[in-house]
């Protein structure tokens, strides 16, 4: 029974990979892109990977699914001055994508069986971080500087999209509200809120010992604020805002807060003193689900389109 | 348990506030506003350079590498930081570097015209940093994950620098450097996948003992390669390269060519030579002496026909990336001795940081030629060294060290190529060697007999540019010089540390 539930879901993510590809309306094509980073998610939870499903989920398809559904609008309001590919470069697009295929498919084939893995090491080493999820431990202990970095490296990214505005207009606002805010986008924006925001904080708590964890929750959080800014509620902060740079910047600055402390109070950078490491990652954590959920807001957010006042 | 690979030294710590200190300034920036972005910036680039300083000073006096594990979690579950003497020279090169840009960019912020422009100077000083903090994580990471985050922070940081101006050519040079370096970071992370697959680590050092010939570690190396190469702009991936590093803003074209693409050559060489077993490597290194080869041709040739200053020492860049390509055969020769103690590692070595510190002082030089003239269309800038003395000696004395015309840094290094390539039999390796310098001086030269030339008309007046802003160009540029001052033989820093790694890369 499962054996035909995965083959119907491998076999629609193929003929929905190749319908993103040959499909020449743009929107159609997201929203394929859309149900198959949904489907996706479906297949990293067979494989017994829900803390990929859910991110799968959250970012695959639903953040770049909203990024590329804006981008779409915003090109197509102007006249299209795109240069069509050449079959030439289609065909080498093609055959380079068919040669990595055919490289990483020889190369898994060929691994070792079973295959060497550090999983059960995670889980031995867990008792000293008090956590209970072996994920959330990779995340914030064992490689807790490569998610520093990679915090680092959204607000990068999204100084890189403020940085895009015209100069009379750096440190305004964006604009993310419709001209005409249509009815059931308005209903939304007042009823889903609440659940959302209940979802995103739970998501972020049972991180801890459960699947999910501080990018699920800021990407659920980060959806409800925009759907609060879409449907018109509440305006999009100025960019320059000091609330708005302060939750940007606190996720990080508290965490390498606590990791300097480590000089002081533990094995050195990053460590975390063995009785107190729980409730530390469980505090790092949460100030980090609002830096995320800030960031990933404005990214789609975009640059400033008012001045600033 | 064995005894683990990676221990922290005393003064590991080091490394740790090489990639953070950065860090913590771009977030005190975002956090504090725009009053205090410059204050904060220039006590930074101070910290920086005292760290890099620490770091050698450290690496020299023990005369063994520096480690930290982060964490205390030791590899392959957590991430060590490791700089051996190559790491240990790279990052010195960037923290001369950035600082010398730094100071350049303050003066240039600092003109009456430019203050207004918060948007442009602001985003500079928070991409600076933050590709500071990447390129040193990148010398120092030892974990092929943490060097993936490492190689992103400095995507992320590089490509908003490209379009600092605002203008829709240049923001297309930058979509299309973010689209090249996006595919380049898939591969790596494809490559890094499948090489956590087959030994369930990712740490380079546990790496360089197990890899063995094995059909994974193959593909994986080839993708991984493949990926740094778009990141790297060698031909034929270079596209993307000659528009961003000359639309960008001469302090961010300076760190984009001297800096940025010098961080996957860097991973390039360490999984070529502690990854890679030695039969992969002799192949991967002889097809990389192609490409670089042909670089060296190619764009040479390319930037000859510029008409644009900066256009020519964007291509330039890539010619003289390709040098550092042809070291893989020559390295591996069949001395005998390991690869850092050829003449070919040396010259390479030297080859980066000199030409790192004289494209520096060029775009630099550069910057303050179009500041006069508002242009850099190299015919019209006839006796440009009347009224910019200063700026043409350093674009004249960093030509000297492309060309590898003595004394310079760029001759030593050429000079090491070009002997290494005669000893081990490459005469068509050689034969490039000679031509891409014969190429370099007729491109170095069209702008110096400018800079001499006698004034069509009448000489733009220096406006406001002050003197300073002129000798940050100097400065680097004599640097690279005095580079050749050091002797020709294998360097004794460049080892420091190579010496416990297997003897992965060798035939």
């Amino acid at each position: 029974m499962m054996l035909l539930f995965d083959l119907a879901l491998v076999a629609s993510l193929l003929a929905l990979a190749v319908h993103v590809v040959v499909e020449p309306d743009e929107r159609s094509g997201i929203i394929a892109f859309l149900a198959f980073g949904l489907l996706l998610g479906l297949v990293w939870a067979r494989l017994a990977a829900p803390d990929v499903a859910l991110t799968e989920i959250a970012i695959g398809g639903g953040g770049t699914g909203v990024l590329l559904l804006r981008a779409e609008a915003a090109i197509r309001g102007r006249g299209k001055h795109e240069e069509p590919m050449t079959r030439t470069s289609k065909l080498a697009a093609a055959m380079g994508c068919a040669a990595i295929s055919v490289g990483l498919g020889f190369a898994v084939l060929s691994f070792a069986s079973p295959a060497p893995t550090l999983a059960p090491t995670a889980v031995e080493a867990l008792p000293a971080t008090g956590l209970g999820n072996p994920v959330t431990a990779v995340l914030l202990a064992y490689r807790a500087l490569d998610t520093l970095l990679e915090k680092i490296v959204v607000l990068l990214a999204l100084i890189g999209v403020w940085s895009l505005a015209p100069d009379a207009l750096w440190g305004g606002a964006p604009e993310v509200r419709p001209s005409a805010v249509p009815d059931p986008l308005a209903y939304l924006a007042r009823v889903l809120p609440p659940f959302g925001v209940v979802i995103g904080v739970y998501m972020f708590w049972v991180g801890a010992d459960a699947p999910g964890g501080t990018f699920q929750a800021g990407t659920v959080l980060a959806a409800m604020w925009l759907l609060v800014m879409m449907g018109g509620l509440r305006p999009p902060p100025e960019t320059a805002a000091l609330p708005l740079r302060l939750a940007l910047a606190g996720g990080p600055v508290l965490f390498l807060a606590i990791a300097f402390l480590g000089f002081a109070f533990a094995d050195g950078f990053l460590a975390y003193p063995k009785a107190l490491a729980k409730p530390l990652i469980v505090a790092i954590e949460a100030a980090l689900t609002v830096s995320v959920a800030a960031a990933l807001a404005m990214l789609v957010a975009g640059p400033a389109r008012k001045a600033p006042s | 348990m064995t005894s683990p690979i990676h221990a922290t030294t005393p003064g590991g710590f080091l490394l740790v506030l090489a990639v953070i200190l950065p860090v913590c300034a771009v977030l005190a920036i975002l956090a504090c506003g725009p009053r205090s972005t410059v204050r904060i910036a220039m006590l930074t680039l101070a910290a920086g350079l005292a760290v890099a300083v620490a770091i050698a000073v450290e690496l020299v006096s023990s005369g063994a590498a520096l480690s930290y594990v982060v964490g205390a979690w030791q590899p392959p579950l957590g991430i060590a930081l490791r700089a051996d003497g190559l790491s240990g020279a790279m990052l010195l090169m960037t923290a001369l570097v950035v600082v010398a840009v730094g100071l350049y960019a303050h003066v240039q912020y600092g003109l009456r015209e430019d203050a207004r422009n918060q948007r442009a100077q602001t985003t500079f000083w928070l991409m600076l940093l933050a590709l500071w903090s990447a390129l040193n994580a990148v010398f120092i990471g030892e974990d092929l994950f943490n060097l993936y985050v490492a190689l992103e922070l400095l995507t992320f940081a590089a490509v908003p620098l490209v379009c600092l101006d605002g203008r829709t050519e240049t923001a297309n040079a930058a979509l299309r450097y973010l689209l090249f370096a996006l595919l380049g970071s898939l591969l790596y992370l494809l490559g890094v996948g499948l090489l956590y697959g087959q030994y369930g680590t990712l740490d380079l050092l546990a790496l360089s003992r197990l890899s063995r010939s094995d059909p994974a570690l193959s593909v994986a190396l080839a993708l991984m390669i493949v990926g740094l190469l778009a990141k790297a702009a060698l031909f034929p991936l270079h596209l993307w390269l000659p528009p961003a590093h000359a639309g960008a803003p001469a302090p961010a074209s300076a760190v984009l060519s001297a800096l940025v693409i010098k961080a996957p050559v860097f991973l390039i060489l360490r999984l070529v030579l502690d990854v890679a077993p030695p039969q992969a490597a002799a192949v991967a290194g002889q097809l990389l002496a192609v490409l670089g080869a042909a670089s060296i041709l190619f764009c040479s040739v390319m930037a000859l026909r510029q008409a644009r200053l900066k256009l020519m020492i964007a291509y330039s860049t890539v010619a003289q990336l390709g040098y550092l390509f042809i070291v893989f055969p020559l390295a591996a020769g069949g001395t005998g001795l390991p690869p850092w103690e050829t003449i070919a590692w040396t010259g390479g070595a030297l080859q980066l940081i000199s030409h790192a510190l004289a494209k520096a002082a060029m775009f630099l030089a550069a910057g303050v030629i179009i500041q006069v003239y508002g242009h850099d269309r190299i015919a019209d800038l006839g006796g440009f060294g009347r009224v910019l003395p200063v700026s043409a000696a350093a674009m004249g004395l960093a030509g000297l060290s492309l060309m590898g015309v003595p004394p310079s840094g760029g001759f030593v290094a050429k000079c090491l190529l070009l002997t290494a390539a005669v000893i081990e039999g490459y005469p068509w390796l050689a034969a490039t060697i000679l031509a891409g310098g014969l190429l370099a001086g007729g491109y170095v030269f069209r702008v110096i007999d400018r800079a001499l030339a006698v004034p069509a008309g009448a000489l733009p007046s220096r406006r406001a540019v002050p003197r300073r802003l002129e000798l940050a160009a100097l400065v680097l540029a004599v640097a690279a010089v005095l580079l050749g001052l050091v002797p020709l033989r294998p360097f004794g820093i460049l080892q420091i540390g190579r010496g416990g790694l297997a003897m992965a890369g060798l035939p």
